[in-house]
């Protein structure tokens, strides 16, 4: 497993869409993340679950671009990720979409942004028309996708919270992002909504493959939409002086999709939930590092500890 | 039904009396007050009577100041150019009296006005300072501070100052009123600024928006309502400053006028110049409340 050639290394880096080197990341005196390792598959759909405070968001926010290592490295197609930009879209729990656009306005304003400088409509009116009615179909072909066209022409705050997440996503969609970043997006939505929106957000997934890591503090959430589950956690045996979270589990979740909402009811998916929520989320149960179960085949192992 | 209630309902028309109520009380104790005061005393000045005021505003609005002229013994040149409207229209110069008479009303109101108008725009562009500052930290460090020292210093205080650097024309009152209004306005906008979401700025720079797009398509739309809010709020300063400027040393001006009436205790002017005031300040809040609430629909919805 250990025995690549340089070239072979190369290859296989090429195949990492994102990735994170040793990332630390302090908040004043106190140690967030602490060394994580992460390489990431194009077309993978990552789902990260941890205890709260654990660095989940901080992790999500690295890869975003809204934030950066103390130390090590973040980064995308293997450069340094030195500014939020379009191949990285991302849909907040909150305050995704502008209060001050409608729905369709809210869509097609990444379309406007990239194709319009700001005095566009003064200085090439004709063009700003022309350009403007085609992001419009282009927009409402997305709501009809997120089955909002009937809301178009509303303002968020006229929206359910469902409505506005799925807003969220085809404005971040539209852009044909290469990795599209979700942070707890269904944290707020009550049940039936939010399982709603799991489903809608795996279909839109298997339609486009882009890269997603999805952050959310519901391990059956995670179990049953990712392809690959990652568990960060401050709790693990830390030598004297040692703070900030690791990455104690990375595993590839076995289920096929597209998947049925009744897995989640089987024996397996229980048993995976219940075993994930003991190693990974009990305050109580502190692992050494070496025994994390790294299982994935991108995981970072590391023999030694440095 | 509890009159006191927390929750009490009121009829629509019972809502209005009881809204009126105050204002009739006052006007009726007013009333009451002057005509005792103008039964022992017919030539009382203190109280007006509101047909004492309404002569004294027809002549403010319909009756142009003709200028005077006296001899070297001090005595009244008689003059044969009419006064009054019915006056000129009666001897065919009714078009060159509204030409180039000064109709008091409307020329205090116009001088008051272009100060307004004038130091407004200033007011206006502190939007942008605030907005900057807000944003970009380089403003911030350079100008939070500055603008927070600024805030502080009493503005009334520096007319002394103003009248003496800038003379006693128009540039001490419209320095009064910006040095006392901007700054609010400036950390006002600031506060809203930095109110928005930083989610959104991330979101904007991931839908490809560069810094000025963030700035006027993201930011400035959003806190536009709460500061054109905040403006309205503060219209009742810049009235104030303007007024205390005028009152030091203008030619004409709605509060020159006050001050100056106040020499001959002419209450019938002052009392409806007030009001005229109170009226013209109420209407531009009003439509500019109206405006607001047509124009950004996204936030009362």
């Amino acid at each position: 497993m250990y025995g690549f050639t340089s070239d072979q290394m190369k290859n296989e880096e090429k195949n990492y869409i994102l990735s994170l080197e040793r990332a630390f990341q302090n908040y004043g005196e106190k140690n967030i993340l602490n060394g994580i390792n992460l390489k990431i598959r194009p077309g993978e759909f990552v789902t990260v679950v941890g205890p709260t405070g654990c660095g989940k968001s901080t992790t999500l926010r690295l890869f975003l671009g809204s934030e950066f290592p103390t130390s090590g490295k973040a980064l995308y197609e293997n450069r340094d990720i030195t500014n939020c930009d379009r191949n990285r879209g991302v849909v907040f729990q909150k305050y995704s979409i502008f209060p001050h656009k409608t729905v369709r306005e809210n869509v097609m304003f990444g379309l406007e942004l990239e194709t319009f400088g700001l005095f566009e409509p003064i200085l090439n009116p004709f063009n700003f028309r022309r350009k403007r009615k085609e992001f419009v179909e282009e927009a409402d072909q997305y709501l009809e996708r997120v089955r909002l066209l009937e809301h178009a022409d509303k303002y968020p705050n006229q929206l359910s919270g469902g409505q506005r997440q799925r807003t969220a996503i085809a404005q971040a969609m539209i852009m044909k992002p290469k990795i599209l970043l979700m942070d707890e997006p269904f944290g707020a939505l009550d049940e039936g909504t939010r399982e709603e929106m799991q489903v809608f957000t795996l279909e839109q997934w298997e339609e486009h493959r882009q890269t997603v890591i999805f952050i959310t503090h519901s391990l059956e959430e995670a179990i049953f939409m990712g392809s690959r589950l990652i568990v960060v956690s401050q709790f693990y045996k830390k030598e004297n002086g040692e703070e900030g979270s690791k990455i104690v589990k990375d595993v590839s979740i076995p289920w096929m999709h597209p998947r049925s909402t009744e897995i989640k009811g089987t024996k397996e998916f229980v048993q995976l939930t219940e075993e994930i929520k003991y190693e990974g989320l009990d305050p109580n149960y502190l692992q050494e590092i070496g025994d994390f179960d790294l299982s994935h085949k991108d995981s970072v192992k590391k023999l030694s500890k440095m | 039904m509890k009159l006191f209630g927390l929750r009490t309902k009121f009829s629509r028309p019972a809502a209005l009396a009881l809204s009126t109520i105050l204002f009739g009380l006052t006007l009726w104790i007013y009333g009451d007050y002057s005509s005792d005061r103008h039964a022992e005393n017919p030539r009382d000045k203190l109280m007006p009577t509101a047909g004492q005021m309404l002569t004294s505003m027809g002549k403010a609005i319909f009756r142009p100041n003709v200028i005077k002229e006296y001899d070297d013994d001090g005595e009244l040149i008689p003059s044969n150019e009419p006064e009054t409207l019915r006056e000129a229209y009666e001897q065919g110069k009714l078009w060159n009296m509204l030409k180039n008479g000064e109709w008091q009303l409307w020329e205090d109101t116009m001088a008051t006005g272009y100060r307004v108008f004038i130091a407004m725009i200033f007011i206006l562009f502190g939007i942008f300072v605030g907005l900057y500052m807000g944003l970009f930290p380089v403003f911030d460090h350079l100008l939070y501070r500055f603008v927070l020292f600024f805030d502080k210093i009493p503005a009334l205080a520096l007319l002394p100052i103003l009248f003496i650097v800038f003379g006693l024309g128009e540039t001490a009152k419209i320095a009064l009123i910006v040095i006392g209004v901007a700054p609010t306005i400036i950390l006002d906008t600031y506060l809203r600024v930095k109110e928005i979401p930083n989610e959104h700025l991330t979101k904007g720079m991931t839908l490809r928006a560069n810094s000025q797009e963030i700035v006027y398509k993201i930011v400035l739309p959003q806190i536009m309502p709460k500061v054109l809010d905040t403006i309205r709020l503060n219209f009742k300063a810049v009235i104030l400053f303007l007024i205390a400027g005028e009152a030091l040393a203008a030619e004409a001006g709605l509060g020159y006028r006050i001050f100056v009436v106040r020499r001959y205790m002419d209450m019938a002017t002052i009392i409806p110049y007030v009001l005229w005031i109170s009226l013209l300040a109420f209407l531009i809040d009003y439509f500019l409340r109206k405006w607001i609430q047509k124009k950004y629909v996204w936030l009362h919805q």
